[in-house]
């Protein structure tokens, strides 16, 4: 089974925070990490190697900072990787990166399934799982907690849903996007490390995919950023304690207005 | 490359380097340089500079667009039906789609796919839509990402509206990003604010990115419909008007795009909560403090008397308390209710960028240091154990049930 998994490289989203004073974002030593949905992803790709044999390959799109993600990528035990970076990439929306990683796709040619994690934890979009099974025009599920079954022909998956789950059959090759219930993500081996430093990461810059330079970075993005700001501060409001009888009734003062 | 700095006008006052979220801008020789691989071209330190010394071809210019923009005219809603009832968050964004429309001087469509949901049409006209597009086939009983893909591309191809409004739920999220890359237009997930800019007739989508830290405001220029979801609980619904009339049409389309490539074999209802998490007017939730997974009976016996839905910390879903469907937070999911009463829950910012939006949010918890107390808008230092049994005897007496 050949799996690909496509990945982020995101700030430690959390710790992305506002000077109050300035009003600016504050970013001196904000870690850069993988996306923790597309772990899940990984892990995933990895444990059905396990079971099925075959090869794993994880793409990440990005400045060449996100070579380090791959290579944890690989720590973890998936076979290779690719870094998908041209500096014409830059301001690219998810309509312009999911047409360059379907066509990272295209180019490693044989593949059964292609992985992702449900959403990226800086955008929080999650279009661009969707978007790659629409430009490769294949089927996709998107928030997978299970994949009960899978040959090399279909897979059997549960999908999260509001109210609980479906059960999807699906041909392959197809897109699946999961969350964080599918299993739980391992640690680097020492290994596992060893091999991470040794492997080469190929690189594939847009003339190499042959992309189509109008549908690429700001100018192949439908979509524009005009401004960015600061949303307001949520402000701590009163605290109180005291007895219990007397902290339950004024709870349910302050409350009254709004209950049902 | 389309951002750069005018030398002569810089001062290197550094205003930019603070804007940047990207950190690519660096002062050498005290004049801003920027890093292009880090640079995403955003134009947040455009605003920044007081000299002006920043300049960004945006090559996205309304002119230039590819379509004849005036062709496109009217705001289209996404009419989400499960087991043909029309899912909450379609009256919300009929009430947005009824003000966007009204300023742009044009009309509301809702768009309905299902089986033996031509009943449902009135309704909607009744909630604020002008016009109903329904399509009616047994196939469409169940969401399927490619038959409700192929209709919606269809429809949107044939009427051309402008603007494109969807929940994001867990269907919305996953149909209208197949249906927007079909279609090459643009997507905004999870708008918090919509607004029209009436010069240039456009859609300004605001949302939180970056787990809510920052806010953006998008903008589709060029391409049409301008598209957006929207999370539950963000607008409020006109009240009903039985006296409203509007057109409802059937659409009829070819067989071959009814077809599937993936098909469902069993739905599931886990009834472990009667309360959907994201419609929920009240979430009772419950952290590490409520000890096991027996404890979360006090929280359902709260949730009970305020017909809420009981949420949890990734602490307490980690710790087999609660399963992962009730997650709040950034590995779970995003709430917005009137009320979040967070029962024993510290509020590491990782459970707080899920539910900061609530309205009012309540802390029970022993620890007066608790990171929650800085966000509650309501705080009682205390233990819950004696707190919630209290409050939900005390509510039972106040509210009769």
């Amino acid at each position: 089974m050949e799996i690909v998994v496509c990945i982020k490289q995101v700030p430690e989203t959390t710790e992305v925070k506002i000077n109050p004073q300035t009003n600016t974002l504050i970013r001196e030593g904000v870690k850069s990490i993988i996306n923790p949905f597309d772990m899940y992803a990984l892990e995933e790709a990895i444990r059905l190697k396990e079971k099925y044999s075959g090869k794993t390959i994880v793409i990440t799109m990005g400045p060449p900072q996100a070579e380090s993600a791959l290579r944890e990528a690989l720590a973890m035990g998936i076979d290779e990787g690719i870094l998908i970076t041209d500096r014409t990439f830059a301001g690219s929306d998810t309509w312009a990166t999911s047409y360059t990683l379907s066509k990272a796709i295209l180019k490693i040619g044989n593949f059964d399934l292609v992985l992702c994690g449900k959403q990226a934890s800086d955008g929080d979009t999650a279009q661009v799982g969707p978007g790659i099974s629409a430009h490769l025009d294949i089927p996709q599920v998107t928030y997978v907690k299970k994949i009960r079954e899978i040959n090399n022909k279909n897979c059997i998956v549960e999908r999260m849903t509001e109210e609980g789950y479906e059960v999807i059959l699906t041909p392959l090759p197809c897109v699946l996007t999961v969350v964080k219930e599918i299993n739980e993500p391992r640690l680097p081996s020492l290994r596992g490390l060893m091999r991470a430093k040794q492997t080469q990461i190929i690189r594939w810059s847009a003339r190499e995919l042959k992309l189509d330079e109008e549908k690429i970075g700001l100018k192949g993005s439908p979509t524009q950023v005009v401004k960015i700001f600061s949303p307001p501060q949520r402000k701590g409001g009163v605290v109180f304690k005291g007895e219990t009888s007397e902290v339950v009734d004024k709870l349910i003062s302050l409350l009254k207005d709004q209950l049902p | 490359m389309s951002i750069k700095i005018v030398i002569e006008k810089c001062t290197g006052c550094s205003l930019c380097i603070k804007a940047c979220p990207f950190d690519a801008i660096k002062i050498l020789d005290k004049k801003a340089v920027i890093d292009l691989n880090k640079c995403n071209l955003c134009g947040a330190c455009i605003d920044s500079c007081k000299f002006k010394a920043i300049l960004i071809e945006k090559p996205l210019d309304i002119q230039k667009s590819p379509l004849n923009l005036s062709d496109y005219k009217g705001v289209w809603v996404f009419a989400e039906q499960k087991k043909s009832i029309i899912q909450p968050v379609v009256w919300e964004l009929l009430a947005k789609a009824r003000e966007l429309a009204d300023k742009l001087k044009t009309d509301v469509s809702a768009v309905l796919l299902g089986s033996g949901v031509k009943n449902k049409a009135e309704e909607l006209i009744r909630y604020g839509a002008d016009r109903v597009y329904f399509v009616d086939d047994e196939s469409l009983n169940n969401f399927l990402d490619e038959p409700y893909t192929n209709i919606l591309v269809k429809l949107i191809q044939k009427y051309k509206p402008e603007i494109f409004l969807c929940g994001a739920t867990s269907i919305g999220r996953s149909l209208v990003s197949r249906v927007a890359v079909k279609l090459y237009t643009g997507l905004t997930a999870d708008c918090t604010g919509l607004d029209i800019d009436l010069e240039k007739r456009l859609l300004l989508q605001t949302r939180p990115a970056f787990g809510g830290n920052i806010m953006a405001t998008i903008i589709t220029p060029c391409y049409r419909p301008q598209m957006a979801t929207v999370r539950h609980k963000v607008f409020s619904a006109l009240e009903e008007d039985k006296t409203r009339k509007g057109e409802i049409i059937e659409e009829k389309m070819e067989e071959g795009l009814f077809k599937s490539r993936t098909s469902i074999l069993e739905v599931i209802e886990e009834v472990s909560s009667t309360v959907n998490l994201s419609e929920a007017d009240i979430i009772v939730s419950g952290g590490r403090g409520i000890g096991s997974k027996e404890n979360f009976k006090i929280l359902e016996d709260l949730a009970k008397v305020l017909n809420a839905a009981v949420g949890a910390s990734r602490a307490a879903v980690d710790s087999g308390w609660m399963p992962y469907s009730h997650q709040v937070g950034q590995t779970g999911r995003t709430v917005a209710p009137k009320i979040y009463i967070a029962c024993g829950i510290s509020g590491q910012i990782q459970h707080l960028v899920g539910m900061q939006a609530s309205k009012i949010i309540v802390a029970i918890n022993k620890d007066p240091d608790a990171p929650i107390f800085k966000v509650a808008t309501y705080g009682i230092v205390g233990d819950l154990f004696e707190i919630v049994p209290a409050l939900t005897k005390r509510l039972k007496e106040v509210l009769k049930r």
